[in-house]
């Protein structure tokens, strides 16, 4: 067992929902290893190793897609297209992004694996972002597929708390895009399932 | 009327997975939304991009880093070969970075390849030059 780990502002409440209920479950030796600070001896010879560097490869996949969104963000909220307050909410979701970033590379870390790096360079369709709305649009694809990329990261983390972490960024995800459907005018709940 | 119940049932048998076979690019454009946090047809993304996807072997976008294993696979994307590695990538292709459970159901999964299969071959969504 491990755990995300979120920044500072995220950490009080997750950590005590996981002291509450520490009692409760019989915790690996590589969780106790982990809480214990020796991340890299957890997984030397341990049956859990294979399992962990699954979770590492599906948390880099995860990494490297919010990098992205950062970077996509910050095309956004320097194009000169966002009026406020709009440009309000890309940049607080861009911080969003970033502390998913944070928590996702420090977890990778602690499970023995190396965080993929963000690129020096993104291509965006640019060309194409001539509005305000062509920008929301834009934003509105990239939350969509970030619901979709966690749905479909959620079920095969070995580590089921990882798993409820990684279904609390989605949550967020999903609130982002709901939130930018709503400033483009649509429904900001297409469907009551998300895929 | 055993024999040509048993022709029924084959017939009818035959003619589901037909229909499973036969996407909706339309529906699949959609399902393809999915597919958006890292993919895109024109531009690399922290997935490669799919202007160019039909006939290319695996892991063969020039300015795209892959896995070891994607590069080892041996594949040359196809209906056949998609239709297995979006199923379940990591078990078609163990090791291939594309950290994903898999789209599930064979008709989503035949819907989202005929879009591939159309929008790739769209010269307005794949330019010249997209497609290498």
């Amino acid at each position: 067992m491990s755990s995300i780990t979120p920044q500072a502002s995220m950490t009080t409440p997750a950590r005590r929902s996981f002291l509450s209920g520490f009692g409760k479950f019989t915790l690996s030796a590589t969780a106790i290893a982990l809480l214990a600070g020796r991340d890299r001896l957890a997984l030397i010879g341990s049956a859990e190793a294979k399992a962990a560097g699954n979770d590492v490869t599906i948390l880099n996949a995860a990494l490297a897609a919010e990098q992205e969104a950062i970077a996509a963000y910050q095309v956004g909220a320097s194009s000169g297209l966002l009026q406020k307050p709009v440009l309000d909410l890309a940049v607080q979701f861009q911080g969003h992004h970033k502390e998913h970033a944070t928590a996702l590379a420090t977890t990778v870390k602690k499970l023995g694996g190396t965080p993929v790096a963000a690129k020096a360079k993104y291509t965006f369709p640019v060309e194409k972002l001539k509005t305000q709305a062509d920008v929301l649009g834009f934003a509105a694809e990239l939350e969509r597929g970030a619901v979709s990329a966690y749905l479909g990261a959620i079920p095969i983390l070995d580590d089921r708390e990882l798993a409820k972490v990684a279904a609390s960024i989605l949550g967020d995800e999903a609130m982002h895009w709901a939130v930018l459907r709503q400033a483009l005018g649509q429904p900001p709940v297409p469907s009551a399932f998300v895929s | 009327m055993k024999l040509p119940f048993a022709l029924f049932v084959g017939l009818t048998l035959g003619a589901s997975l037909c229909q499973a076979a036969d996407g909706d690019a339309g529906k699949g454009a959609q399902i393809y939304q999915r597919c958006l946090a890292c993919h895109s047809l024109e531009h690399n993304r922290s997935g490669p991009r799919h202007c160019g996807l039909f006939g290319r072997p695996a892991a063969a976008v020039p300015d795209f880093t892959y896995s070891q294993a994607l590069k080892s696979a041996g594949l040359t994307w196809d209906a056949a070969t998609l239709d297995r590695f979006l199923e379940n990538p990591l078990k078609a292709v163990p090791g291939t970075r594309m950290a994903y459970a898999g789209v599930k159901n064979a008709q989503e999964r035949a819907d989202l390849i005929a879009y591939l299969k159309q929008a790739t071959h769209d010269p307005a969504k794949c330019p010249q030059g997209s497609s290498h």
